[in-house]
């Protein structure tokens, strides 16, 4: 039929109609056919499942890489506070870094919720659909011939042929989210690795790999200005390091998502 | 007629707005051809809109085809664009 739709939906309707295609023969065996559709409505629970898995893992991610920054920026402190401005440098250098990266957790985590929340939603079409076909071919089996009951069968089964090949469109979707976010996960979780020190001693020793690439990600005129802001706050407005002045940790003194932003 | 926005549902349109839903949805290839970014969105979403104000819902109990089926509300341009143009485009 010319005309009915435009270029765009014609070729959304023609991949959808191939999905449908591939299935099995509807209308084969009816029981047959509800039986599958029953099976198919499991897959794409366990596949709501996954989006949700994904969506903890970045948001354990989230609250793993808020406590570097809190880490770093209390490490930060004390190295500018023993006169070491290099090493508080460094600190607030991954500390920018690590912001950067919350911020972009952020975003995914709230489009993994958007995904979830559409996945179920379909998910709960689909199962109402599945549930009409179950009812209406009771009773086409009890109204029609056997071959009038293939046929009217078929056009049902369309109906939910179609809903489940949009839930799996949907599902595919999702899943290439996901994919995209594991990559950064993984960047993210050496980020942490490597992130804070574990002892801050340790960091004088010339620069690693890591150092210099975080160096390079991270905005040098935003690590400036903390660290400025930083030593006005320490009392340190001039050049000469004022020894003892922080003998106390200002531990949390400064909300994380500070001015390094 | 019946319209499916993918992933969203089926909305049941009179067959007197075809045209319209063409209009629309031409405007929308004609912008990701164009390759012109901003105009996208808007035009993407006024097709959306089209369908969402002009159609009732179908109910989820109807076992009915769609005649017509459009991408997500959420395609970006990036998708539109190697959808729609190019060899991923499928002309009948």
């Amino acid at each position: 039929m010319a005309g009915l739709g435009g270029r765009m939906s014609t070729v959304v309707k023609a991949k959808v109609s191939k999905l449908l295609d591939r299935a099995e023969d509807p209308a084969e065996t009816l029981d047959y056919s509800y039986q599958k559709q029953v099976e198919q409505l499991q897959n794409v629970k366990k596949g709501i499942a996954d989006v949700v898995t994904a969506k903890k893992r970045l948001q354990m991610q989230e609250s793993s890489l808020q406590q570097s920054v809190v880490k770093l920026d209390t490490q930060a402190r004390q190295a500018l506070a023993a006169g070491q401005e290099d090493l508080a440098r460094a600190a607030l250098e991954r500390k920018n870094v690590a912001q950067t990266e919350l911020q972009s957790l952020d975003t995914q985590v709230n489009e993994l919720e958007a995904q979830q929340q559409k996945l179920t939603d379909s998910e709960q079409k689909l199962r109402a659909k599945i549930e009409a076909f179950r009812t209406k071919k009771e009773v086409i089996k009890a109204q029609y011939s056997a071959a009038e009951a293939q046929v009217r069968i078929s056009e049902a089964a369309t109906g939910v042929g179609e809903q489940m090949a949009d839930v799996g469109l949907a599902m595919q979707r999702a899943v290439d989210k996901t994919e995209n976010m594991r990559a950064r996960a993984d960047a993210v979780q050496e980020l942490e690795a490597a992130g804070t020190f574990d002892d801050i001693t340790q960091l004088g020793s010339g620069e690693d790999d890591i150092d210099r690439q975080l160096k390079q990600l991270s905005s040098q005129p935003a690590v400036d200005d903390e660290l400025a802001k930083m030593k006005s706050e320490l009392g340190q407005g001039g050049g000469a390091p004022a020894a003892q002045i922080a003998a106390g940790e200002p531990d949390g003194a400064k909300p994380a998502d500070g001015s390094a932003a | 007629m019946i319209v499916r926005i993918s992933g969203e549902g089926q909305y049941e349109l009179a067959d007197e707005d075809r045209d319209r839903l063409n209009q629309l949805e031409n405007a929308v290839v004609a912008v990701v051809e164009s390759g012109r970014q901003e105009g996208f969105e808007a035009s993407y979403q006024a097709l959306m809109d089209f369908v969402r104000e002009a159609g009732a819902p179908v109910g989820e109990d109807e076992l009915e085809g769609s005649d017509v089926i459009l991408p997500p509300a959420d395609t970006t341009f990036a998708e539109a664009g190697s959808e729609f143009t190019g060899e991923g485009l499928i002309p009948e």
